[in-house]
This record gives structure tokens, C-alpha cells and sequence, in this order.
């Protein structure tokens, strides 16, 4: 996502307006043309390994970190090292504005961005699930008026929603959260709606209600495991758009005031950029790591369920 | 499509209308009450009663709603409970800076973008369009924050050649520092939205030239790019100008995060100390105004498309099939 600040509108499939510009991710190889599709089905896609070794990695190293860091730097900690020291055997990535090891800190980066990941794609599609299941599924008045709210919180540009309830809550990360879920939700609620509409009209659901399926039956059966892979892959682009936009916020000095969050680490390193430069690229660059990782992972599963998306692009 | 117009105007007002509640509410119902923390510890009732009678909060919630709005329209949103200022004025006196600011990424960005997007898909096994897609795939998720710090460390403080940040007393009346001061934090937002943007460019124009009228005019014997300048712009453009629309929003809001990266007093540092300080009115006239924006911005984009393409125009049962 964009200069996702969060605030880029995502393009929705099926909004009618413009297909969504992903494609095959770049590390997927030219395929000469007429290759042997049977071949390609099986083997798995390269986007989708790259995602998941990049993930994986950001996700151990953010479980050890709750454990283990190499020094502490939790709240309160004191420095161990010089001030703004280079990379050492001692501290391998230098140490920040008060001795602290950064490694650490970058450490524990991790865990804050895989909580934010985590916990804004729960809230997004739990909410965003329901919502669209809601306005798919019969009755149709609701579904007009609902559109118009979930479209409006489409264009509601997420920081902007995030700055509206830090003001009133105050910085925190449950305040970011809970923001980054509501916004993604609508997105998630909008993909749900559409392609749940097209899933109920399948003459399989129609058979399914014949034969006496309930409500909940045709939902749970027939529409949610259609609908999935899709889901999927927007809920992967909103993970990586969350830990964007939680990072812009506490870059700003909106988000947690304690959390080792990435943005937050960043913005403190960033007026000692010209003595440790270290301590100001690295957090950006474990953000980029990650957030390209999910958009990969999200590139890959959509390569596995669309198959028109295989092929020469 | 007068009646098309109409139902889209009726839209765009309903959404005003419900952005400007989803604004107030949200202020309003959330947990916490803005006029107690603004104060801080040690603050009297009487302070406390003082200001909720001038932010209005202690009359009926629709009394408050009807007041702001009515305010709006007569123009005024508003005092800053910070500066005592009239909300409009402060927001007035950061907009030379803004825009300009955002205007000029965007322009910067579609420059750079559309011809680098047509370039990749046109190449797009060559070295160009594998370059293309794989920088622009790491444009999008590097934060743009952090594309302005490493700028600030390469070209200010290490090269020395651009100020660091920061916007010169005097303004627009010394316009050669006004402007090397806008020319980092311009490239900033322009690296950021560029990656997006030609990845929608090489999109639009890889879907173009895989149509069959494409193939039809190489099959006359045009060239590669007149079969694609004669009968793939007016359909890449329908797709694009989309983007370009959302993007100028988008604009908007990186400038709201690169002028605190460069300390710009613009409306993005003026957001941000707000939500800091719990001012608000002015959090409240901000966030209202650049959501407007977004949706007037919108609600162009749509009238533009349907000017560009005339299926559009004749309902969905033809313009349906994209």
C-alpha cells in the first residue's frame, strides 16, 4: 500500500470502479509463453514462498523477543553501552540515544508489529465478515443504507479515523487498533458483500435451500469457504497496511508512548541520523521487510485461487 | 445523465452529511471526556464548566451538532482551545504551505509515473519493466516517513546542499528559500505515491494492450506504440484517471505525515500537535474538511470517467463487463 500512511483508499475488487493494480509479484519468474499449465498448478508460487519465509522470520523473531532479548529494554530500562555507538561485537546493531542496545528494541519492533498485524486483522474481519455477510444475504433494504456507511468509511481515510479517537481516548496502542480494524473492516465488509451476492445466486445455493438448508447452513457451507480465498488475500494487504499505518501513527508521536514500535523507534533515532545512521534505517527497513513480505504472501494465495492470474503476466 | 448528476450529487451531500456525523459522534461518544484530560490535573470545576460551556458540551448532543454545522456554513468552525484562534484563520495561514506542497508531489508523481508505468508494460520482460515492478513493489512498503529521514541524511546533513527541514520566516516573500525548502519533502511524498501509481499505469495499459483491438491495429502493420497511442489511451485513461483522483487525496494526507518529518507549519503539523493537545475544534474542522476532499475528489473522478468513456455513459449493461 501506497504511501500508506493508511490513508490510501483501497481499490476494492468488484467496486466497479478499477481492478486492483497487484499483480504477480516481481520475484515470480518469465514463463516462456505456452507453458505447460498442468506443471504450473502443482509447483507452488514464488511470491507466496518469499512472503512466507519474510513473515515467518518478522513472526519468530517477535515470539522470542516476548522472551528473550539479547539486553533489557523494556520500560524504564537503563542504557548498558555509550551513547550512539556504532555496531559492535557487543551491541551488533549500535546503541540508541540513551546506551540501549538497538537490537534489541528492533527486537521487540517485532512483537508490536506482529500484535498490530494480528489484532487489526481480527477486528477487521470479524467485523468486516459479518457486516458483509449481513448486506449480501437477504433482506435488501438494509443493504442500500449499509453500503452508503461502509463506502463512506472506505473513503474515511484510516489515520485520519485514528487521529479522531487518539484525540478522544488518548495515544495508545489498543487506540491505533481499534482504529486500523474499524477502517479495514469496511473494506473487508465491502469484498465480503460483493462476493458473497455473487456466491448466493449459484444455482448450488438454490439447490442447498431446496433441499432444505437453513440460513446458516448456506452461510456457513456454501458462502464463508467461497468467499475465503479472497478474503485472504485482503486481509494479508490489511495486515501489512496496519503495521504501516501503526508505525506512521506512532511516528507521530500518536501511537503508544511506551511500545517498541518500529515508527516510534524511528522517530527517535531520527535527530541523531548523521552520527548513528543505523538506528534510523533499520527500523525502516524491517517495516519495508515485513509489509512486502504480507503483500507477497497476499500476491502468492491470490495466484493459487485466481487462476487467471497464472500465465504470462 | 442529468439524472445520473442528480443521484451522484444527492450521494456526495448524503456522505458530507454522514461524514460530518461519524466526525462529531465518534468526538462525542467515545469514552473520555476531551475537556477534562485538555486541562490536565489540578484543574478546578469551575475551569472545567468554563470550558465546556465554550466548547458547548454542555448542551444536548443535537443542539452541539446543529451549532458546528450551522457555524460552518456561516464560516466559522470554531475557536482553538490552544492558540484562542478562529479556526479558519489558523487553517487558512498553513494552507501556502500544503498546498503547494501536495500539489506539487502530485504533479511530480503523475510525471514520472505514466510514462514510467506504459514504459514497464510495454517492456515488460525487459530489464525496464522488471525494474519498474520490482522498485515500485518496494516503494509500497517502505513508510513514507522514512524515505524523508534518509532524504534529510543524504542531501541535508551529509551532501549539505537542501535545508533539513523547517520553512523561512518570511514565507512565499523569499520565494528561492521557500522553495529549496519544499524540495525534499515534495520528493518524499512524490517517491511514495509514484510506486503506487505505475503500478495502476502498467496495469491499465497491460490490460489495454492485450485487447483485441490492439492486436488488430499491429495486425495493420502500426508499431507497438502508435497502436497503443491510436487505441489504448482513451481506454488506459478510464482506470488511471481513477487512480490519479484517489491519488491526489492521497497527496493530501502524505503531506499530513512528510511536514512533520521536514517540521513544515503546514496543516499536517498543525493536525498532529492538535490530536497532541486535544484541540477539538480543530481536529474536528481538519479531519471534516480533508475527508470533503476526498469525497468531492471522488465524486470528480467519477463525473471525469464517465466523460472519458462513453460505456459508462450507457449503463451498466454495457460498461458493466471491465
Amino acid at each position: 500500500m501506497s504511501i500508506d500512511l493508511g490513508g490510501e483508499i483501497p481499490v476494492v475488487e468488484g467496486s466497479g470502479r478499477l481492478a486492483p493494480a497487484r499483480e504477480e509479484g516481481v520475484l515470480a519468474p518469465a514463463t516462456g509463453d505456452g507453458g505447460a499449465p498442468r506443471a504450473r498448478r502443482r509447483s507452488v508460487s514464488p511470491s507466496f514462498v518469499a512472503g512466507l519465509v519474510m513473515v515467518g522470520l518478522v513472526a519468530l523473531v517477535g515470539v522470542v523477543a516476548v522472551f528473550w532479548t539479547p539486553y533489557d529494554v523494556g520500560v524504564g530500562a537503563a542504557g548498558t553501552g555509550g551513547r550512539l555507538e556504532g555496531p559492535s561485537a557487543q551491541f551488533w546493531a549500535g546503541t540508541d540515544r540513551l546506551g540501549r542496545d538497538l537490537l534489541s528494541q528492533l527486537m521487540g519492533g517485532a512483537t508490536v508489529a506482529m500484535t498490530v498485524a494480528i489484532a487489526s486483522v481480527v477486528i477487521a474481519g470479524l467485523l468486516g465478515i459479518t457486516i458483509g455477510v449481513g448486506g449480501a444475504a437477504p433482506p435488501p433494504p438494509p443493504d442500500v443504507a449499509l453500503l452508503n456507511v461502509v463506502d463512506l468509511m472506505i473513503a474515511f481515510p484510516t489515520l485520519l479515523l485514528a487521529m479522531l479517537i487518539v484525540t478522544v481516548r488518548g495515544a495508545s496502542l489498543t487506540s491505533a487498533v481499534v482504529a486500523i480494524g474499524i477502517s479495514g473492516a469496511a473494506v473487508i465488509a465491502r469484498v465480503t458483500r460483493v462476493n458473497a451476492a455473487r456466491v448466493l445466486r449459484e444455482d448450488y445455493v438454490t439447490a442447498a435451500t431446496a433441499s432444505g438448508t437453513g440460513w446458516w447452513g448456506t452461510i456457513l457451507r456454501h458462502v464463508l469457504p467461497n468467499v475465503a480465498p479472497t478474503l485472504l488475500v485482503q486481509l494479508m494487504l490489511l495486515a501489512g497496511g496496519a503495521i504501516l499505518a501503526e508505525a506512521s501513527l506512532s511516528y507521530l508521536g500518536l501511537g503508544s508512548p511506551t511500545a517498541l514500535s518500529w515508527g516510534r523507534l524511528l522517530s527517535a533515532a531520527q535527530k541523531s541520523v548523521a552520527v548513528q545512521p543505523l538506528g534510523a534505517i533499520l527500523p525502516g527497513l524491517l517495516i519495508a521487510w515485513t509489509v512486502l513480505g504480507l503483500n507477497l504472501l497476499g500476491d502468492g494465495i491470490r495466484e493459487r485461487t485466481d487462476p487467471s492470474l497464472r500465465g504470462d503476466r | 445523465m442529468s439524472r445520473y448528476l442528480l443521484t451522484r450529487v444527492g450521494t456526495l451531500l448524503l456522505s458530507l452529511v454522514l461524514a460530518s456525523v461519524v466526525v462529531f459522534a465518534v468526538l462525542r461518544f467515545l469514552p473520555g471526556d476531551s475537556a477534562g484530560t485538555s486541562l490536565g490535573v489540578g484543574t478546578t470545576s469551575d475551569q472545567l464548566d468554563q470550558l465546556r460551556a465554550d466548547l458547548g458540551t454542555d448542551q444536548p448532543l443535537w443542539t452541539q451538532y446543529g451549532q458546528w454545522v450551522a457555524g460552518l456554513f456561516s464560516g466559522s468552525a470554531g475557536t482553538s482551545f490552544v492558540s484562542r484562534l478562529p479556526v479558519g484563520e489558523l487553517i487558512a495561514s498553513k494552507l501556502p504551505i500544503t498546498l503547494p506542497l501536495s500539489l506539487a508531489a502530485f504533479a511530480v508523481s503523475v510525471l514520472v509515473s505514466v510514462p514510467l508505468g506504459v514504459v514497464a508494460a510495454v517492456r515488460r520482460r525487459g530489464v525496464v519493466g522488471v525494474a519498474v515492478s520490482a522498485v515500485s513493489q518496494l516503494g509500497v512498503a517502505v513508510p513514507v516517513f522514512w524515505v524523508g529521514v534518509i532524504l534529510v541524511w543524504v542531501f541535508a546533513l551529509e551532501a549539505g546542499v537542501l535545508p533539513p527541514g523547517g520553512f523561512p520566516r518570511q514565507g512565499w516573500e523569499d520565494p528561492a528559500a521557500a522553495v529549496r525548502s519544499l524540495v525534499l519533502p515534495v520528493a518524499t511524498v512524490a517517491v511514495a505515491m509514484s510506486s503506487v501509481m505505475v503500478r495502476y499505469v502498467r496495469s491499465a495499459t497491460l490490460d489495454v494492450l492485450d485487447q483485441d483491438y490492439v492486436r488488430t491495429a499491429r495486425s495493420l502493420g502500426y508499431g507497438r506504440w502508435h497502436a497503443l497511442a491510436r487505441h489504448g489511451l482513451r481506454n488506459g485513461a478510464v482506470p488511471v484517471v481513477a487512480i490519479l483522483g484517489i491519488e491526489l487525496a492521497t497527496s493530501l494526507l502524505g503531506a499530513v505525515v512528510v511536514e512533520n518529518v521536514f517540521a513544515l507549519p503546514g496543516l499536517g503539523t498543525l493536525l498532529v500537535s492538535s490530536v497532541a493537545g486535544r484541540d477539538l475544534p480543530v481536529v474536528q474542522a481538519l479531519v471534516l474538511g480533508l475527508t470533503a476532499l476526498v469525497l468531492v475528489t471522488n465524486f470528480l473522478v467519477d463525473l471525469a470517467q464517465r466523460g472519458i468513456d462513453p460505456r459508462l455513459r450507457a449503463g451498466s449493461a454495457l460498461g458493466g463487463a471491465r
